[in-house]
């Protein structure tokens, strides 16, 4: 990304070719116009080594992720919003208490609130998916053996600028996600992942 | 990890009652397997070709994944070949090295004193000029040139594919690798047997109906559009096929590797 940050729509781009947009940051590459006298050091080597490597614990972990929560039932107890609480007016009471920043009462606190369960679902099954699916569009190797993971999403160039945006929302999520996390408590929130019992708010300092 | 395991197996590192002795037993035959079956993937992995030259270090696991799945996924599959009307004009040429005065001397010429030697595992190692090289039947291809960096553009490549060349000169039946060097010096790759004989992978000394302009590698450029670019290494003067890349520089298969760059490009 820094050294080509540009973004294109289609197929092909390159320094002689018009943009989609560009970010406003030097490039760590000479020959790329961006406005800025100077260049980057070039990382590319060893973060995109780090990136697969990355991508890697990605897909296989979310691949266990996926068979032990259709296998428990996790995605259907825990995530998927109840049937009562998908209208307009759950949402909008959820929304508000949210605005009020009400805390949740002692039975909410063990498990999650229609805003979370919408977030998470959106997340595991929409923006995961969909970063894996953009990043292999972008393998000539991969297109080569499956070459529809490319063509339905208009071209490498739009894959490209798709996995940047949707990398964008995941990055999003998590700093998000932590925040609330330190906000709920981040001790007793980290005890609660790790063991499984979740502690409720009268007991939390902070 | 045997070590592991018959550390786990002193009475002293139990908590009491933590485990039974079942659960023990259970754990410790799953993890043996476990062992195991790494052992056995690692051996399957390097009998069928599976595991990169730079397989090692910490990025090593990440790497062999993606080489051994693209690799069982890709062997004979074909690059995406584009219409006419998608060829990108003008081409972008990347920035190359200032040419040597031994080049422009060539260039001067004509290229007609260009050489490309094929040495190593062949039954009758040769040298090439141009012409020959045109006198095999050419081919063409409409395939995208993309960058690591992310940029790509399409252009219509004119050569030889590789195996032909290989044909000529008699590979040998334990080649593994063919490894391709540039004029310019220290700018080397490999590529595995499967990408060299496959049939989109060129000795391309043509583009876009003329002459391979020397800012895209003129006059001789080798194509392998499955892998990004920095694999398609510019002015090629000579290939060598083997049976192993230990004797290659650093033994990681090219100069990428050795700059810190994936061998292995198919991204």
């Amino acid at each position: 990304m820094i050294s080509h940050p540009r973004f294109y729509w289609g197929e092909t781009g390159n320094d002689l070719t018009p943009t989609l947009f560009k970010l406003p940051i030097p490039a760590s590459r000479s020959l790329v116009p961006t406005g800025y006298k100077y260049v980057l050091p070039d990382q590319n080597g060893w973060s995109r080594y780090l990136h697969f490597q990355a991508a890697w614990v990605v897909v296989l972990t979310g691949l266990l992720y996926m068979i032990f929560g259709l296998l428990t039932g996790h995605f259907r107890k825990n995530l998927l919003p109840d049937e009562g609480d998908l209208s307009w007016r759950a949402f909008s009471r959820a929304i508000a208490s949210h605005l009020r920043f009400e805390r949740p009462s002692e039975a909410e606190a063990w498990s999650y609130n229609l805003l979370q369960r919408l977030a998470y679902v959106f997340v595991i099954f929409v923006l995961f998916p969909l970063v894996i699916w953009t990043g292999l569009a972008m393998s000539p190797a991969f297109v080569s053996a499956i070459p529809a993971a490319v063509n339905v999403l208009g071209g490498q160039q739009s894959a490209r600028t798709l996995h940047f945006f949707v990398s964008l929302a995941l990055v999003l999520f998590l700093l998000v996600h932590v925040g609330m996390v330190g906000l709920a408590g981040f001790r007793s929130r980290m005890r609660a992942m790790i063991t499984g019992r979740a502690v409720t708010q009268h007991a939390v300092t902070h | 990890m045997s070590e592991l395991e018959s550390g786990k197996l002193k009475p002293g590192e139990l908590a009491p009652g933590s485990m039974s002795r079942r659960k023990l037993i259970t754990t410790g035959l799953t993890a043996a397997a476990g062992v195991a079956g790494l052992g056995v993937a690692a051996r399957l992995g390097q009998r069928y070709g599976l595991v990169p030259p730079d397989h090692g270090g910490i990025y090593g696991l990440g790497e062999t994944l993606t080489y051994a799945s693209q690799r069982l996924l890709t062997r004979h599959s074909l690059a995406r070949e584009f219409p006419r009307s998608q060829i990108s004009k003008p081409p972008f040429p990347n920035e190359i090295e200032p040419p040597t005065d031994e080049f422009k001397r060539l260039q001067a010429g004509g290229f007609a004193d260009w050489r490309l030697s094929v040495n190593g595992m062949v039954a009758r190692p040769a040298s090439f000029s141009l012409d020959q090289l045109k006198s095999f039947p050419a081919h063409r291809q409409i395939t995208m040139l993309q960058c690591e960096e992310g940029w790509s553009y399409i252009a219509e490549w004119i050569g030889v594919p590789l195996s032909h060349v290989l044909d000529a000169v008699g590979v040998l039946p334990q080649a593994r690798y063919v490894v391709y060097f540039s004029f310019e010096p220290d700018t080397w790759e490999s590529i595995d047997m499967a990408d060299a004989l496959h049939p989109q992978t060129f000795l391309t000394y043509g583009m876009n109906g003329g002459e391979l302009p020397v800012g895209h590698g003129g006059p001789l450029r080798l194509r392998l559009p499955r892998q990004v670019g920095y694999k398609s290494v510019k002015f090629i003067t000579r290939l060598t096929v083997t049976d192993s890349l230990k004797g290659f520089g650093k033994g990681l298969g090219s100069a990428s590797a050795e700059g810190g760059y994936a061998w292995y490009a198919g991204i």
